[in-house]
């Protein structure tokens, strides 16, 4: 029989649907938990984007204007982009890789945990934590920066930023699969930190040099940041549908690639 | 030791309820290594099998560990049959029959031991209440503690819980005490032996000859890959404790069987040979009940070089294959 399609169609043997849910619940509690404790994970992914959002947003700029737009309000945008990027990388590839090296993927395997259950417990917490980093910037914007918008813009942009956080979970769970626990971090800095800044998410888009700008056309940061920036009011590049459809075929290949090394690790031993 | 051996005949009784996993001409190898060679393997229900090889130190290549994680469908073997409960390990209901400790780098540090309970009990249908859970692999105390927080002897245990904590039939435990302390290691055995006295069924991997002599109804001694020798622990020790005579002497095996010290005795071409507990005793026997003796050579079982190379490092296997393997 193929292991993999077993994996993947998560068969409840003698489980109810009531049951099933639960364990996907749980797993999903005890993921978000085991995050929110784990320092490393909350004081990069949360801090990171408040603390510039507060310097460059609050501190500096915050009378200033980007093509019309408050520049309290554009940050939320790109900010907001660049945390969920952050949470979803981090909470998916660090876990991943580490959990495959050091064995601990191994005993859930050995369980009758769904297997399912693992990845969307992963996805789900990211998801999760990118509503933290967004509420929060919202709320200072809101409490010291002046930002106004209609509640239905808010849950726009809220909603916008979650869902586009998803292809960055599926590059997470590609890349968690073809890095070692140590490395994880690392690469993941190395993709995220260059990609954010290509992307515009530090630098507006308008002020990047020409040749990043042609870069910037091929991440899906940038693509994800225009549709955020569109929400808010602020002049974006590109069109809406251009900018999902991107960021779709993106999340296809990465959970294309996520599914070549866990066929891999099915098949072989782990590191 | 006597209540070793009086165990393990309370429990010979179950041994025919028949054969709950196994493996039958199994190879696996990574890449270059092959971790075995050829095995036939049983474990029947009630039983507490070991299988000893030598120390892997976490190595995955080792061969007892590669048995047990092809039983639990995370290794596909490159030939063979691999069975449990009579299906493929991988079927989702004998995952929910069976529990399983590993050797593992790092378990999530930041839950809590009841956390981690809850969360592997929750997988099961008929997982155990906590409280037996807990009580059953001692761990009542550390509930509320965070994984990382815990000693090395505690965090064994606590993975220890989550492999009963399914009420599972079957249980894995692959290296259970490796890196504790005489005094940790004999409290898990004790968890073991409570299981076993509910009727579970257990194989565990070890390289402690002491500990499979402690816990197990039936070793396997693996070695390269292929299993060298397998038997109750006392048969496997009085092989290993013994010495062999060969000699040509015109002595009936009745006579030979009543010399004092010998266990067995086998033809060997044209000679015969003797395994014995007393060498001295035995040679001195001999040699005064008959004159025409010849040929004479004493030597090793051979095992007991074997084991300790075994559980060593394993490298040193020269001297196996002149006595263990031919004896198979």
């Amino acid at each position: 029989m193929s292991t993999a399609s077993m994996a993947l169609t998560n068969v409840p043997i003698a489980r109810s649907p009531q049951e099933t849910a639960k364990i996907y619940l749980k797993e999903a509690k005890y993921e978000f938990l085991k995050n929110l404790r784990l320092r490393m994970y909350t004081a990069s992914v949360l801090s990171f984007p408040i603390m510039f959002y507060v310097l460059f947003g609050l501190v500096l700029n915050a009378k200033e204007a980007i093509g019309g737009t408050r520049v309290p309000t554009y940050l939320i945008a790109t900010y907001g982009t660049f945390g969920v990027m952050g949470a979803s990388l981090f909470g998916t590839a660090a876990g991943l890789a580490s959990d495959r090296g050091l064995g601990w993927l191994q005993v859930k395997r050995a369980s009758p945990m769904p297997p399912f259950a693992y990845f969307a417990a992963k996805v789900i917490t990211s998801m999760i934590f990118s509503t933290i980093i967004v509420l929060a910037l919202f709320l200072l914007g809101f409490a010291a920066g002046g930002v106004r918008m209609p509640l239905s813009g808010f849950a726009g942009l809220l909603g916008t930023l979650v869902v586009g956080s998803l292809p960055f979970s599926a590059m997470g769970l590609a890349l968690g699969y073809f890095t070692g626990p140590n490395s994880a971090p690392a690469t993941i800095n190395l993709i995220y930190l260059p990609m954010s800044f290509c992307s515009g998410l530090w630098v507006p888009f308008m002020f990047l040099p020409k040749v990043v700008k042609q870069i910037a056309l091929v991440l899906p940061p940038y693509h994800l940041s225009q549709l955020a920036l569109g929400i808010v009011g602020a002049a974006s590049h590109g069109a809406a549908s251009t900018h999902w459809e991107v960021l779709l075929a993106f999340t296809m290949i990465c959970l294309g690639v996520a599914r070549i090394g866990f066929q891999r690790d099915q098949e072989k031993m782990y590191g | 030791m006597a209540q070793t051996l009086e165990h393990s005949t309370a429990l010979q009784r179950k041994q025919s309820q028949g054969t709950v996993a196994s493996l039958a001409a199994v190879n696996k190898s990574y890449g270059e290594v092959q971790a075995l060679r050829g095995v036939n393997f049983q474990v029947r229900a009630g039983e507490v099998v070991a299988l000893l090889g030598p120390n892997g130190a976490g190595k995955t290549t080792a061969g007892k560990t590669t048995a047990v994680k092809l039983l639990l469908g995370l290794l596909q073997p490159n030939g063979g049959k691999v069975r449990v409960f009579g299906g493929d390990p991988v079927n989702p209901e004998n995952r929910m029959r069976t529990g399983a400790m590993l050797q593992v780098g790092r378990v999530p540090e930041t839950l809590r031991v009841r956390e981690h309970i809850d969360l592997f009990s929750s997988y099961y249908v008929n997982p155990m209440r906590r409280e037996a859970v807990l009580a059953v692999a001692g761990v009542e105390k550390l509930c509320d503690r965070k994984f990382g927080e815990l000693s090395g002897g505690q965090k064994q245990r606590v993975l220890f819980a989550l492999a009963i904590c399914g009420n599972p039939d079957l249980l894995f435990l692959d290296e259970p005490t490796v890196g504790l302390d005489v005094e940790a290691r004999r409290m898990l055995w004790d968890e073991i032996r409570q299981l076993v006295q509910r009727g579970k069924t257990v194989l565990l991997t070890t390289h402690y000859l002491q500990e499979a002599d402690a816990l197990a109804d039936r070793v396997a001694v693996i070695n390269k890959g292929e299993i060298v020798i397998e038997g109750t622990p006392a048969e496997i020790k009085a092989q290993t404790a013994g010495k062999k005579i060969r000699c040509i002497t015109s002595l009936s095996f009745d006579v030979l069987r009543r010399i004092p010290g010998v266990m067995e005795v086998k033809h060997d071409r044209e000679a015969v040979e003797l395994h014995t507990a007393q060498a001295e005793l035995t040679v001195r026997e001999l040699l005064s009940r008959d004159g025409q003796l010849s040929g004479l050579e004493v030597s090793s079982a051979g095992l007991e070089e074997a084991f300790l190379a075994l559980t060593q490092d394993g490298s040193r296997g020269g001297n196996e294959s002149n006595g263990t393997k031919e004896r198979q």
